[in-house]
């Protein structure tokens, strides 16, 4: 296991280290005057040569690849142009919505898609299942922020049980992460975007929960349980549920680091002060400092957790066998 | 494929009957547009020479007009074209990309699988969104982007498959007999063996084209669409931005979203159906 753990630590860091190189050169090489990307047309000459020397700007590509590099082992961004804060402060301020968005969406989503794709195999065939399997596809077919529009015509505007938009109410101020967590008004405001992100995302743990079951429940030892007489919930449960998990488990650890990028269009729907929101805001208003920073926050979840999802199931799954690779 | 197993997989597989029906629909819409769409998708219409904003459904607005007076129903029927342009060019992209680097993966092996392996890792630590909207932001925004950026991103999924496939027919008997008859690598690969994998690179095609149109829409969304093309994702942007929800405005904003579920939901039929037609064991258990 210590082995595998390293190899793919090492592995980890090496695409952690091409993303991040590939991020700079994206920024730095697109056509046109890489300045340009980085200083406001409208500044003047002479801000724009201080400037330019403020952000390295003024030294050759290599040398500033370097200084590039180390800042983001020191874990700084740079400067946004727009809102005079460093990168990183914006980002860690917007990064725990987007974390509690993301995590209370996935938790539910696979909640509900596991105990519903477990009983849906059970019963195979059933009129249930004709009606449910469409479902679960047409929400996964559907564009997230159509979903949202739709909720928030129903829920937001022609019934008024939701605010429209944001994390707090018009007068409020959102505090520290602790504050947030603690506030009625900001879980409230988190209901539509979550029942959102919820219907999006339960139509994959629920097929492959089902299709993993019924090969589970294929197995002898289902057939035992059964002739031992056991309660349909306690065979579907605790005897063919823990054996199907395996794909879920990696599923669930791949969806969290693919959502908190995906999250992008929910956030913008409603407004959700997350880090996707701050990087298409970033973008459109060309402050790209914070665009590479939100970017690059954003590349690293991904990264980790496919590194997470890798090592969950090596872990999880005894076929694997982890001591014997070569 | 004798006609008497192609009736018999209609009757039994009704989920992909259903997505293909869905997709002559739209590809029978895609081409006829000029011809049944009521009004130019892009005119402002008038009524009684004001600008009909928001006109009710009706015989002639079929499904009402949007904010800026165009008629609802023709940029419907119009989008079918942008939505079958985008999701067809990209999904031939990436299952091009995607199988003729899982085939070099799994024949050649060695470094060259290895070197794919690692770039399959790298593309895969890109986020999707994200990715697109800076190339977008960078370059120009457009279709083309939303094209590049699904191949760019998409296709270790299909390689990955492919590779795995080429694995295994690479060590049949036939491929050694014809290396023996002096067959180049090169036309091993692309003569015997190419033809047996399109039928699984077809299927991740298949699901492709509705990746690229989610993308599409996604992007258009987030304001990095073609403003000049009519697409089902840039009159959803239009809705959300003229606040069509608070308006109750349904006609307008939910025709669109549904009509690309329905579009990414046939593609998803299709290709669980077509993997019983393709894969005849797979169905059995």
């Amino acid at each position: 296991m210590t082995r595998l753990l390293l190899e793919r630590l090492g592995h980890l860091l090496l695409v952690l280290w091409v993303v991040a190189s590939l991020t700079f050169l994206m920024f730095r090489l697109m056509p046109g005057d890489p300045t340009l990307n980085f200083l406001s047309p409208s500044f003047d000459e002479a801000t724009r040569t201080a400037l330019m020397r403020n952000f390295g700007l003024d030294k050759p590509l290599w040398e500033q690849y370097f200084i590039y590099i180390a800042q983001l082992l020191h874990g700084d961004f740079g400067m946004s142009f727009l809102q005079a804060q460093p990168v990183s402060v914006l980002l860690w301020d917007a990064l725990p919505n987007t974390a509690v968005l993301t995590v209370v969406s996935l938790v539910l989503a696979y909640a509900i898609g596991i105990v519903a794709g477990a009983f849906i195999a059970f019963r195979r065939g059933s009129a249930l299942e004709a009606a449910v399997i469409p479902t679960a596809l047409a929400t996964r077919s559907a564009p997230e922020f159509w979903l949202g529009m739709l909720l928030l015509a129903v829920f937001a505007f022609q019934l008024g049980w939701f605010p429209t938009g944001g994390a707090v109410s018009p007068g409020g101020t959102m505090g520290s992460v602790v504050d947030r967590l603690l506030s009625g008004d900001f879980w409230w405001h988190l209901c539509l975007p979550a029942l959102t992100l919820t219907l999006f995302l339960q139509g994959l743990p629920l097929l492959l929960m089902r299709a993993t079951m019924l090969e589970v429940l294929n197995d002898e030892f289902i057939t035992m349980a059964r002739m031992k007489g056991l309660s349909r919930w306690s065979i579907v449960m605790r005897h063919a549920a823990r054996n199907a998990l395996l794909p879920v488990v990696t599923a669930f650890a791949l969806g969290l680091g693919a959502s908190i990028g995906g999250n992008v269009v929910i956030e913008t729907v409603f407004a959700w002060p997350g880090i996707g929101r701050v990087l298409v805001n970033a973008v459109q208003s060309a402050d790209y400092p914070l665009a590479q920073g939100a970017f690059i926050m954003i590349a690293f979840v991904l990264v980790v957790m496919n590194t997470v999802a890798d090592l969950a199931y090596a872990a999880l799954d005894p076929r694997v066998s982890v001591g014997a690779r070569k | 494929m004798r006609a008497s197993r192609i009736r018999r997989f209609l009757a039994s597989e009704p989920f992909a009957v259903v997505g293909v029906a869905i997709y002559a629909v739209i590809i029978a819409a895609a081409l006829l547009a000029d011809r049944i769409a009521p009004h130019d998708p892009r005119e402002i219409l008038r009524i009684n020479r004001r600008i009909a904003r928001y006109a009710p459904m009706s015989g002639d607005f079929w499904l009402g007009t949007t904010a800026g007076g165009a008629d609802i129903a023709s940029q419907l029927i119009h989008g079918a074209r942008a939505a079958l342009e985008v999701g067809l060019t990209a999904a031939l992209a990436v299952v091009a990309i995607g199988t003729l680097l899982g085939l070099l993966a799994g024949y050649l092996g060695g470094w060259v699988d290895k070197v794919l392996t690692r770039l399959a890792d790298i593309v895969l630590g890109l986020p999707f969104l994200p990715t697109m909207l800076v190339l977008a932001a960078l370059t120009r925004p457009g279709v083309w982007t939303v094209i590049v950026t699904v191949s760019l991103l998409l296709w270790p999924n299909t390689a990955r498959v492919i590779r795995s496939q080429v694995l295994s027919l690479r060590e049949r008997a036939w491929v050694e007999a014809a290396r023996v008859t002096g067959c180049s690598n090169t036309r091993i690969m692309f003569v015997h063996i190419l033809p047996q994998v399109l039928p699984l690179a077809a299927l991740y095609g298949s699901v492709a084209i509705g990746w690229a149109i989610l993308a599409e829409a996604a992007a258009s969304f987030l304001g990095f669409g073609d403003p000049d093309v009519v697409s089902w994702g840039v009159m959803l942007q239009d809705a959300y931005a003229n606040q069509a929800m608070s308006r109750g405005a349904w006609n307008w904003f939910a025709p669109p979203g549904a009509a690309i579920l329905m579009m990414v939901l046939a593609g998803f039929m299709i290709s669980r159906g077509s993997e019983k037609l393709l894969f005849p064991k797979l169905g059995d258990k």
